[in-house]
């Protein structure tokens, strides 16, 4: 089974991240914001990450710099999931590695749909 | 609405642009025609409905049978048709080097979506020869959804639907809460009005003619004429393309499929 981390600061996010991600087939693991996630990922690389990007202590487009510098930090489809709609945001954010992105707000098709686009159903 | 109303409505839709329209379905009829009637100024959508027996009014029927029309539609819907089209078909007809531009037509094009889709994979193609030259026409019956097309502006939620994200960041920019298409895409297409039981001959010739995802909204009835007139519209070598899983087994003889994905066609040899 795949595995996807889905870092989001609001737990009410998490959830109905989790229960759509769940229903396509993924096992999920949660973090709450990047410094969360960088030790998640440090300890087993996800094969997916759903990303939020306003986050505190570390926010998403920093933990995804990070990430891609670890060993194996190269592997995981990254797909962005924020209400950060500007083009400029979009950009800089695929400039740091990001495979897909996702405007909040989503529903279960519109994370169907990017996570078919971006290669992982 | 009474069971006469919606054979009334019915039966305009299917004489005037061959629509399909199942009396069962009362729920999804008065789910389209409820925004009509408040723009018409009517009560409810029996007062328009009372109108229209009453005066049989031109104008209204057709802003009646327009309304009517099925206008669900995506980006890049079927991903294989898609990829097929940017790494088979446009590729071989951009290579054919010939001195006029390669024609493709959105035969029903609802808001857009489809048009601009292959505009974009125009663009996109690695394999398409760069002196290629394209010419998109997007058509459908309802001046309503031609508007939105010509636009070129969808909603956020319209652009997170099959388009990928790098086509996004490329082809489209923000303009207000809306995503607005580039002017370089937005241009390369020509819109026209156009009801597919009406004479085509005007048309002229194209290489590719999609009428994806329309037959099933279509009186069986008129399958046979519709995609008769298509065909004559096709280049000898052209391609028709019907949506994956609609069969024309019996429809007519005109057609023939071909290899690649399911719903692709060419005109049956005389």
């Amino acid at each position: 089974m795949k595995t996807c981390l889905v870092v989001d600061d609001s737990r009410v996010i998490r959830k109905v991240a989790r229960r759509v991600l769940e229903d396509i087939g993924f096992e999920i693991a949660e973090a709450a914001d990047g410094v969360e996630a960088l030790a998640w990922c440090r300890a087993a690389m996800p094969d997916a990450v759903l990303l939020d990007w306003n986050m505190p202590v570390m926010n998403g487009i920093e933990f995804l710099r990070h990430l891609r510098q670890e060993p194996g930090g190269q592997g995981p489809t990254v797909v962005f999931c924020t209400v950060e709609n500007r083009i400029e945001a979009i950009r800089e954010a695929l400039d740091a590695g990001a495979d897909e992105y996702i405007m909040k707000p989503f529903d279960g098709d519109i994370i169907a749909a990017k996570f078919a686009e971006a290669g992982l159903l | 609405m009474t069971p006469e109303d919606m054979d009334l409505l019915a039966a305009l839709a299917r004489q005037r642009a061959g629509l399909r329209i199942e009396s069962d379905k009362a729920y999804l009829v008065e789910s389209r025609l409820n925004p009509l009637a408040r723009r018409e100024g009517f009560e409810s959508i029996e007062a328009m409905i009372a109108a229209l027996r009453a005066h049989r009014e031109d104008r209204l029927i057709w802003a009646v049978v327009e309304a009517l029309t099925l206008n669900e539609t995506a980006f890049f819907r079927d991903r294989e048709v898609f990829a097929h089209l940017r790494d088979e078909l446009l590729p071989s007809l951009s290579r054919l080097g010939r001195d006029r531009p390669i024609r493709i037509w959105s035969a029903a094009c609802s808001t857009g979506q489809e048009v601009y889709s292959l505009a974009m994979t125009a663009a996109e193609g690695r394999d398409i020869a760069p002196a290629a030259r394209f010419e998109f026409f997007g058509s459908d019956l309802s001046d309503r959804c031609l508007e939105k097309a010509q636009s070129g502006l969808y909603t956020q939620f319209e652009v997170q639907r099959g388009l990928p994200i790098r086509l996004l960041v490329k082809h489209f920019e923000n303009q207000d809460e809306m995503w607005a298409i580039t002017p370089r895409i937005r241009q390369a297409v020509r819109w026209r009005r156009i009801n597919l039981l009406a004479d085509l001959s005007s048309m002229g010739k194209f290489d590719v003619i999609l009428l994806r995802n329309v037959l099933p909204g279509l009186d069986p009835a008129v399958h046979g004429r519709v995609i008769e007139s298509l065909a004559a519209r096709l280049e000898d070598d052209g391609v028709l393309l019907v949506g994956s899983g609609e069969s024309l087994e019996g429809v007519t003889s005109a057609v023939q499929a071909i290899a690649g994905p399911s719903g692709l066609f060419t005109r049956a040899a005389a």
